[in-house]
């Protein structure tokens, strides 16, 4: 948690320092309130006293209330100029850290995690520093002051103060024992709930097609029973706090002018007045005294949260992202769309298994070489390491003569259209999705649209309100799969690469759509090098070089007739897709 | 477009909702309005009707324990004054001891009957919540698909669960706090007027005063507020889809943009946030400020009285105390009516969901089809999603017993039209589908249901084991046939080599691929064991030897049963008893693989179209 604070620059310490200041001058006032009330007590008691008597230390004590206002709104504008400023800091840091991740450190943390690291994590860390300025540093200085100021009056007194606190803090103590753990518990049970209703709201059709209600609802209802039981438990025990804070306070006062009576009884005429006005006053400190302890014990409810959330900040911050740029932006003169693989192998950190073994081929401009395997057998990965999505564990990956390594990753990713096997659509416009990462005021209208033809989504786009300027909203909701991923595939055209990389990205597509798509593209590649990964014989029919993966390793690498011939995994795979008669046609 | 397919799961929601800038509390809550406040909470009364009894109990305790609150101060005036008067001779002990045992004994009920209240307050609210997601979850079987596929999983969902949330919060506070709030804001204004009038004046001046500052202040940050829940909105949603969309941000070299966007949008969220961080921030020392004022006003105007021998000593101790229990229940009660408004328009939705239109109620058809043969007729049948568009306008077609029909068409096509249909996941607007003779319309739908099993393209597993899953809703199934059913889709060796066997559970991080899930989908279809099936096969992508497992697996399962399969394989088209092709919702050809390529129609085009090269 404390390490948080290094992110904090001089001038925010400045502010914490000043706020600390203004803090002690608003603890003096407030307890000096107390000091006033204290004198017209004994002025009242005094023979003599004049109404103009009284006035002086009345206008001193509204006096004491508003600078001590002003000082509790001064720190509270440094504290929401800190807070809010380091967490902007922070937030700005952990985004730019995470853009800066390779795939590798992003499936580390996993998406979701990083999604809540950059945006909870961080608002935890603005709340707790805005309350903990004004709260963690001001009641220790509260408590402190306020029994120096009370200590001395009468030991009675204080055993009465510290009995309270003491009560305080079992009350505090019982429901952070018994209530704070069974959050955790609520908080599971909750998830538990949630997703059995979201089980029963995905299955919706199966459910009912298994005559499942019943079986489902009974599902549900257990999960609705656990989740009662320990919420009636928490807020049963919860109930207890605030009745329980108003009997400490008012016992207190109580007790003060109880034991109060006494004392004053056992002593004599000279320091009744004396003590009397002590006892008045005593009954206000000892109320601060408690709120003091209050105060502290909450943030010894909030800190553990919020010292998880800076934990979780920092791992992010001190991952170092495993891939560097590299220095050039061009590759040798006179090669366009050269791929070579020269013995790859990739295996994940901390893993005994390799994914990719052994891994060579060379595709030159103009070709398509098409990756076929099963689940498991590495093809996305081998298109993955072009990118530099990830890097080889060893031997080496040339575009265009020159390691990937040794590219600017800028460079090496205009090199490369890449179409991933699940559709990416960002909120914005189909013109603003399609020419992504390129500069937005130069979007070249015509060939916005020549990209989307190709793609197949001329149709569809032109049906749209607004056409090339229609809404998409986050995350593509409002376009059909088919839809999103030839909006993906125009990305990658418009982008005009010199090496297409398709990761499976046609399965999301009918037969006809494909065909036509990649009849299409086949114009527009002639001089750019094109890679796919598929699942579908079909699709890759055609290419100049098949390559055939299983676990990892090259099997077969041929045109799909030699591969036929001569690759028992290729015949197997074909043999699933197309019946007998068809391969033999072929 | 129909919209025709089957609800997909919507991905998990990621991260919780942004917590507010401001402390709990503290901040101006921004409570979300209800459409109609009155009528929902008259609702919600009628809905409660039961605990309405054990309501009352605790709004009786939380009076009596405000009234005993606020008669405190006036019996420690007392006390003080018994001192005061004393002073100068010798206070009278006894009379003190009896106030402070007065005093202990209405602080002890004072904590008794609010606890208590408390405790009855929160068994209710929790009684309540329970009943509302046992009634939604009761709700939903009777709930037309239709409705389903119109909304979002994740609307319905946050009835279920962020809706009926806060009700159990809010509801618990406001109820409560209301009445006691109330009661200790009433009482300590009788109390002080009973007292002393001029001094109560000028506590309520004094307050009134303190709270117009207040409100201004709160006026001036709602803007931010606002402001910054927006800001947070939106660089949330920035982060989300940069994220998720990391490799294609990176593969087009798109992060410098969605860097500057994110730092315009983190700059505008950082003035907001901390100028409403700061506004916030004010409420406590403003409050802070509005009890000390009044202290202050009633410390002097008191002491003036006091040294006039108007009142008594005591009287100013009592009106501190009242000055506290006055401006108290202010801010209590503004924060009870935002609850209520919050509880208001979240049972409002909730209630809606409750009062959703259901499926006709079909106790009374009698006629019922223990088993059957497996003849289906449809008889000029005509549908449409909504009244206005009929898209299956007269679809006629027989099929025999044992037969199988694919359903072929691109994507969008509206191929799950036909099983909706048949399942009376939706009816017919026109003409009629019979089985065996009998129409469909005249059993019960879980008659129907009975019928058919039915395997989805979405493989749906829920968290459980895999037995469980297997078996589901049936009953008496032995362990033989669950083994018997694995054997035959493939599936029993590799359920073996697991550590628990049948036992384990299938979760999230189960490592159970898309095929394997598919397949013991296919297995909970044997254990149905209905004439009838229902098969989507599956296009998404599963390796080639899994993908020989579940074909085999299907066409075992389809032997002997009347099929219905949403073909996307070539064997399963051409040897099709039947295909019926479908383009735009609507069925625009039938016969068999031969009959149509003859024809050389759509679906010639469409299945030659798979084998084309791309030239």
């Amino acid at each position: 948690m404390l390490k948080i604070f290094k992110y904090m620059q001089r001038n925010e310490w400045l502010f914490v320092c000043i706020s600390v200041l203004f803090i002690v001058v608003q603890v003096w006032l407030d307890l000096k309130l107390p000091d006033y009330m204290a004198e017209i007590t004994t002025l009242i008691q005094t023979e003599g006293t004049t109404t103009a008597d009284l006035l002086a230390p009345g206008s001193y004590m509204v006096l004491c209330a508003i600078g001590s206002m002003m000082a509790a709104m001064v720190v509270g504008y440094f504290a929401a100029k800190v807070a809010a400023g380091l967490s902007r800091r922070l937030r700005a840091m952990v985004y730019e850290k995470t853009m800066m991740f390779s795939m590798e450190e992003i499936n580390s943390f996993s998406t979701s995690s990083l999604i809540t690291r950059s945006t909870n994590d961080i608002t935890q860390i603005q709340l707790i520093i805005a309350m903990g300025l004004q709260a963690i540093i001001k009641a220790p200085i509260l408590a402190t002051w306020a029994i120096v100021k009370i200590s001395g009056k009468s030991w009675q007194w204080s055993v009465a103060t510290g009995v309270s606190v003491f009560v305080l803090i079992i009350l505090l103590s019982i429901v952070i024992l018994f209530a704070l753990p069974k959050f955790q518990v609520v908080q599971k049970l909750t998830d538990n709930l949630n997703r059995v209703s979201r089980e029963g709201l995905t299955g919706l059709r199966v459910i009912r097609a298994y005559n499942a209600e019943q079986y489902q609802h009974t599902k549900f209802e257990k999960a609705n029973e656990q989740l009662t039981a320990t919420n009636l438990f928490v807020n049963r025990v919860m109930a207890i706090m605030m009745p329980g804070m108003t009997f400490i306070m008012s016992g207190l006062s109580v007790s003060i002018y109880w034991l109060g009576a006494y004392i004053i009884n056992e002593a004599n005429a000279m320091n009744r007045i004396q003590l009397f006005s002590d006892m008045v006053v005593f009954s206000s400190y000892a109320v601060q005294v408690v709120m003091a302890f209050m105060m502290l014990s909450m943030m010894f409810i909030m800190l553990p949260r919020a010292a998880v959330s800076a934990k979780r900040i920092l791992e992010v911050l001190n991952t170092k992202s495993k891939i560097t740029d590299g220095s050039k932006v061009e590759g040798l003169p006179g090669m366009v769309g050269d791929v070579e693989f020269r013995n790859v192998d990739f295996a994940y950190p901390d893993t005994e298994e390799p994914i990719l073994q052994n891994i060579s081929f060379t595709a030159k401009k103009g070709e398509t070489v098409a990756f076929i395997g099963s689940t498991g057998s590495g093809k996305t990965t081998v298109v993955n390491l072009i990118p530099r999505f990830y890097d080889a564990t060893s031997g080496e990956i040339l575009v265009d003569g020159v390691n990937v390594k040794e590219y600017t990753q800028e460079a090496l990713r205009n090199k490369i259209g890449y179409v991933s096997q699940k559709a990416v659509l960002f909120s914005g416009t189909v013109a603003s999705n399609v020419a992504y990462g390129k500069n937005q005021e130069e979007v070249a209208q015509t060939f916005l649209k020549k990209a989307i033809e190709i793609a197949q989504a001329k149709d569809f786009v032109e049906e749209r309100e607004g056409q090339y300027d229609s809404e998409i909203s986050q995350g593509g909701t409002n376009v059909s799969g088919g839809q999103k991923q030839r909006l993906s595939i125009a990305r990658a055209i418009y982008h005009h690469p010199e090496i297409y990389i398709f990761d499976d990205s046609f399965s999301a597509l009918d037969y006809k759509t494909d065909r036509v798509l990649r009849t299409a593209l086949k114009e527009l590649t002639v001089d750019a090098t094109t890679l796919i990964v598929a699942q579908r014989i079909g699709t890759i029919k055609d290419a100049d070089q098949i390559i055939v993966l299983d676990k990892g390793q090259i099997v077969g690498k041929g045109k799909h007739k030699e591969l036929l011939k001569n690759c028992p995994t290729y015949i197997e795979i074909a043999q699933s897709q197309l019946s007998k008669e068809e391969l033999e046609n072929d | 477009m129909t919209k025709s397919q089957p609800s997909r799961p919507i991905p998990p929601k990621m991260g919780k909702p942004p917590v507010g800038g401001g402390p709990p509390g503290m901040g101006p809550m921004i409570g979300e309005k209800p459409k109609q406040f009155k009528a929902t909470i008259r609702e919600l009364i009628a809905y409660a009707k039961q605990y309405i009894p054990l309501v009352m109990i605790a709004l009786v305790l939380a009076l009596v324990g405000a009234i005993l609150n606020v008669v405190g101060p006036d019996i420690i005036s007392d006390m003080t004054n018994t001192i005061s008067s004393g002073l100068a001779t010798s206070i009278n002990l006894d009379e003190i001891k009896r106030l402070g045992i007065l005093l202990a004994f209405m602080y002890g009920f004072g904590l008794l009957f609010n606890y208590a209240q408390g405790f009855i307050m929160a068994t209710v609210t929790q009684r309540i919540t329970k009943k509302m997601r046992t009634d939604i979850s009761d709700k939903m079987p009777r709930i037309p698909l239709k409705y389903f596929d119109k909304t979002s999983i994740g609307n319905v969902l946050s009835r279920v669960t962020n809706d009926i949330d806060t009700i159990g919060q809010t509801l618990n506070n406001s109820l409560g706090s209301l009445v006691s709030g109330l009661a200790t804001f009433v009482g300590a204004l009788v109390m002080m007027f009973y007292t002393n009038w001029i001094m109560a004046i000028s506590a309520i001046l004094s307050t009134i005063i303190g709270f117009a500052f207040m409100s201004i202040i709160m006026k001036g940050s709602q803007k931010y507020f606002i402001a910054q829940q927006m800001e947070l909105g939106m660089i949330n949603g920035h982060i989300e889809e940069t994220y998720a969309g990391h490799t294609i941000v990176k593969a087009y070299n798109g992060e410098e943009n969605a860097k500057k966007v994110f730092h315009d949008i983190n700059e505008r969220l950082y003035t907001n946030a901390w100028k409403s961080q700061f506004m916030s921030g004010l409420m406590m020392p403003v409050m802070t400020f509005v009890g000390n004022f009044g202290y202050v006003v009633v410390c002097v105007v008191g002491a003036i009285l006091v040294n006039n021998d108007v009142i008594q000593i005591g009287t100013i101790v009592a009106f501190m105390m009242y000055i506290r229990l006055f401006t108290q229940p202010l801010a209590q009660l503004a924060q009870a009516a935002t609850s209520m408004q919050s509880t208001a328009a979240a049972s409002e939705r909730v209630f809606e969901f409750l009062k959703e239109e259901e499926l006709e109620d079909e106790s009374e058809k009698t006629q019922k089809l223990a088993t059957a043969k497996g003849d289906v007729e449809f008889k000029n049948v005509r549908f449409g999603y909504d009244e206005e568009h009929t898209i299956i306008k007269n679809f006629s077609a027989s099929v025999k017993a044992g037969q199988k029909v694919a359903i072929v068409g691109p994507t969008g096509a509206g191929k799950t039209t036909l099983v909706n249909l048949l399942m009376r996941f939706y009816e017919v607007n026109g003409g009629e589908i019979s089985i065996d003779g009998i129409p469909i319309h005249s059993l019960t739908r879980e008659n129907v249901h009975d019928l058919f099993c039915m395997v989805l393209q979405d493989t749906w597993i829920f968290e459980g084991t895999i037995r469980e899953n297997i078996v589901f809703s049936k009953e008496n199934v032995t362990d033989e046939q669950v083994e018997q059913a694995c054997r035959a889709v493939g599936l029993h060796h590799f359920i073996k080599t697991l550590p628990n066997g049948y036992d384990t559970v299938l979760n999230d991080n189960a490592n159970l691929s898309t095929g394997q899930k598919q397949l013991i989908t296919i297995a909970r279809a044997m254990i149905e064991n209905a004439p009838l099936l229902i098969l989507d096969e599956a296009t998404s992508s599963v390796d080639t030897r899994t993908e020989i497992l579940i074909q085999k697996a299907m066409d075992e399962l389809a032997n002997g049963r009347t099929s219905f399969v949403i073909a996307h394989r070539l064997s399963t088209i051409k040897n099709a008893d039947l295909i019926i092709v479908m383009k735009d919702g609507d069925i625009i050809e039938t016969g068999n693989h031969e009959e149509l390529l003859a024809n050389g129609g759509f679906y010639a085009e469409l299945y030659n179209s798979q084998f084309e090269d791309a030239s």
